[in-house]
């Protein structure tokens, strides 16, 4: 994770000396050609949800729906904002806070289960993976019942503590993978032979060299809880939940104003766009860690 | 017996520091899931089905199995799952690793082409379903919008179809195509990763020995990959299984062209059918179950070996 995630092509290949038969020029274009043609299929919802949002709701219905607006009109993007931002706070409220702790935790039993195991390590660490995978379906309708138990208010304390546990596994996963490749094992074994605890290794050693795990894991959970409909659709309401059930009451509307819903699909959008387009290589990190192996 | 006491010193702290998340796990996970079993044992079925006075909490065995099993419209679901999970998993592969081919060997503007084929994966999958709602619209006549009036336009109204809508069966199939372009970069970017890591050494050696391109992958760079191909299957396997977001936005809930086992979970939750709920849930553990345990028994025995 320190260097590129997915590595440059070797300069083997780069540099391979093709000749430049009639033939290979083709091949060459049609790869070119291919190549955008996929760019431009993979762009089309992108298109219609920025070219959408601003017309106004009358141009929406227009016969032409693919077609640019005449001019620029914020009237979706007004009522959206007026719709989706009081939630915008909350999810925020939820996100942070539950990517830290996650993140946290994630830490700590990275570091023990890579570096300062204990016996019945590994089976301990292929059953928390196992609750990466499951679908959460399997656990909402006890949930449903417990949550209430434990005192915390539906809305945000619930999701950020129901994220929080369910981050648990892929966090852990991430930073294990991760002191795997970066701690040599015989470090800390001298450090034990030194009488360094595990705690004081954790903090002096294992923390200021655990910088690019947190940023992964940190995308990776903001990215997934801000995203989160499952458990948002189940443990919360439009009023007290995260933004994407205000865009879910929107899109459920009977007639649908296009420009306004698409509008704030952009506002729900765009943190984690953001967060993608700043800090690619970091959220690339994530997703190939999610693949078990590193 | 000093020996094991030192060794409990030296490890005891670690397990102490995961103790927390040991919990945690244990209970919001395995604990649940129990709970949850049980449930789907009982009779807490909705008001209208459950007999007055009758218990809610008594155990009726696998009854609401049963019930599950012999609904048409459950089995109707299930088929819509086995549709969608196929044609999902088919259509990802392809395109992340045609996507992989393409790139591998190192193109101009790489860096954008990753960056624009890898976007959908940062979108929530409910607000790209808002816009697929929009894309799959039905309509083919003079009215047509979405996907359909961009073919017309194109000169391809040929490909003009009732999408989802289109079959109660294999209507379905339209609801993978969201699927498909959401989840098609991740897959390439795993392949991606995968042909970059192969030693530039083998390709060397193939190419002095005069193998031909097409041999080249099919015989040395293709087998390297299987791992690869492997996680990239099960991660999508589950994906599929677990497919709901998507479902709920472009189609929503009591869609019989597009329902499937988890908005039917959905559904029978609102109904406060908590028993059936369960039922539904269980079964798809199950699936996922058969699905994943054994990759990670498998990743973890390879581990040891290492």
């Amino acid at each position: 994770m320190t260097t590129d995630v997915i590595p440059a092509p070797a300069p083997s290949e780069l540099h391979r000396k093709v000749v430049k038969t009639p033939r290979a020029k083709v091949a060459r274009g049609v790869k070119y050609a291919l190549l955008i043609f996929f760019l431009l299929v993979v762009l089309i919802p992108a298109y219609v949800l920025i070219v959408t949002s601003f017309k106004s709701f009358g141009e929406a219905l227009s016969p032409n729906r693919w077609a640019l607006p005449h001019g620029l009109s914020l009237e979706g993007w007004s009522a959206a904002w007026t719709e989706l931002s009081p939630a915008l706070g909350r999810t925020l409220l939820i996100a942070i806070p539950g990517a830290a702790i996650s993140s946290m935790l994630g830490a700590m039993n990275g570091f023990v289960l890579s570096r300062w195991r204990f016996p019945g390590a590994n089976v301990i660490f292929t059953l928390m993976l196992f609750g990466m995978f499951i679908p959460y379906q399997a656990v909402m309708v006890p949930l449903l019942e417990f949550l209430p138990m434990t005192g915390l208010q539906p809305g945000v304390p619930q999701l950020l503590a129901v994220h929080v546990v369910y981050g648990i596994p892929i966090c852990t996963l991430i930073f294990r993978n991760y002191y795997q490749t970066i701690i040599p094992k015989e470090l800390i074994e001298s450090g034990k032979v030194d009488g360094a605890g595990l705690i004081r290794t954790f903090r002096s050693l294992v923390l200021p060299l655990s910088v690019p795990g947190f940023v992964v894991t940190m995308i990776w959970q903001f990215t997934s809880i801000w995203n989160d409909y499952l458990f948002a659709v189940f443990l919360s309401s439009k009023d007290n939940g995260p933004v994407i059930l205000g865009l879910a009451n929107l899109a459920g509307s009977q007639i649908v104003p296009y420009p306004e819903v698409f509008a704030g699909a952009l506002l729900v959008t765009a943190p984690t766009l953001l967060v993608y387009i700043v800090l690619g290589r970091w959220f690339v990190g994530g997703l190939m860690a999610g693949a078990v192996k590193s | 017996m000093k020996r094991k006491i030192r060794s409990v010193r030296t490890w005891g702290p670690g397990l102490l520091l995961v103790s927390p998340s040991i919990v945690l796990i244990g209970f919001f996970v395995y604990g649940l899931i129990g709970w949850s079993a049980n449930i789907s044992t009982t009779n807490q079925n909705s008001r209208f089905e459950r007999a007055a006075g009758t218990d809610p909490n008594a155990h009726i065995g696998f009854a609401n199995y049963a019930h599950l099993f012999s609904s048409p419209d459950f089995i109707q679901s299930l088929k819509h799952l086995g549709i969608l999970a196929v044609i999902y998993i088919a259509g990802a592969l392809f395109f992340g690793m045609l996507w992989a081919l393409l790139l591998e060997k190192g193109v101009r503007a790489e860096g954008l082409f990753r960056t624009v084929y890898l976007f959908p994966m940062a979108v929530s999958m409910f607000a790209s379903g808002v816009v697929w709602n929009w894309l799959l619209n039905s309509d083919t006549g003079a009215g047509a919008s979405g996907l359909n009036q961009l073919f017309e336009m194109m000169g391809l109204g040929f490909l003009k179809n009732h999408w989802w809508v289109s079959s109660p069966t294999w209507g379905i199939a339209a609801i993978a195509l969201p699927a498909i372009w959401q989840l098609s970069g991740y897959i390439m970017a795993l392949f991606l990763a995968g042909f970059r890591g192969i030693p530039s050494e083998l390709r060397e050696a193939a190419r002095i020995d005069g193998a031909s391109e097409y041999k080249l992958y099919r015989y040395v760079l293709f087998p390297q990959l299987s791992p690869i191909a492997l996680s990239a299957l099960i991660i999508l396997g589950h994906m599929s299984l677990k497919m709901f977001d998507i479902i709920m936005a472009i189609s929503g809930e009591k869609n019989v062209y597009t329902s499937v086992p988890m908005v039917t979970m959905w559904t029978l939750t609102g109904q406060q059918d908590f028993a059936r709920a369960a039922a539904v849930a269980m079964i798809l553990l199950v699936l996922v179950a058969l699905l994943v345990v054994p990759y990670l028994v498998h990743n973890a025995r390879q581990e040891k070996n290492t």
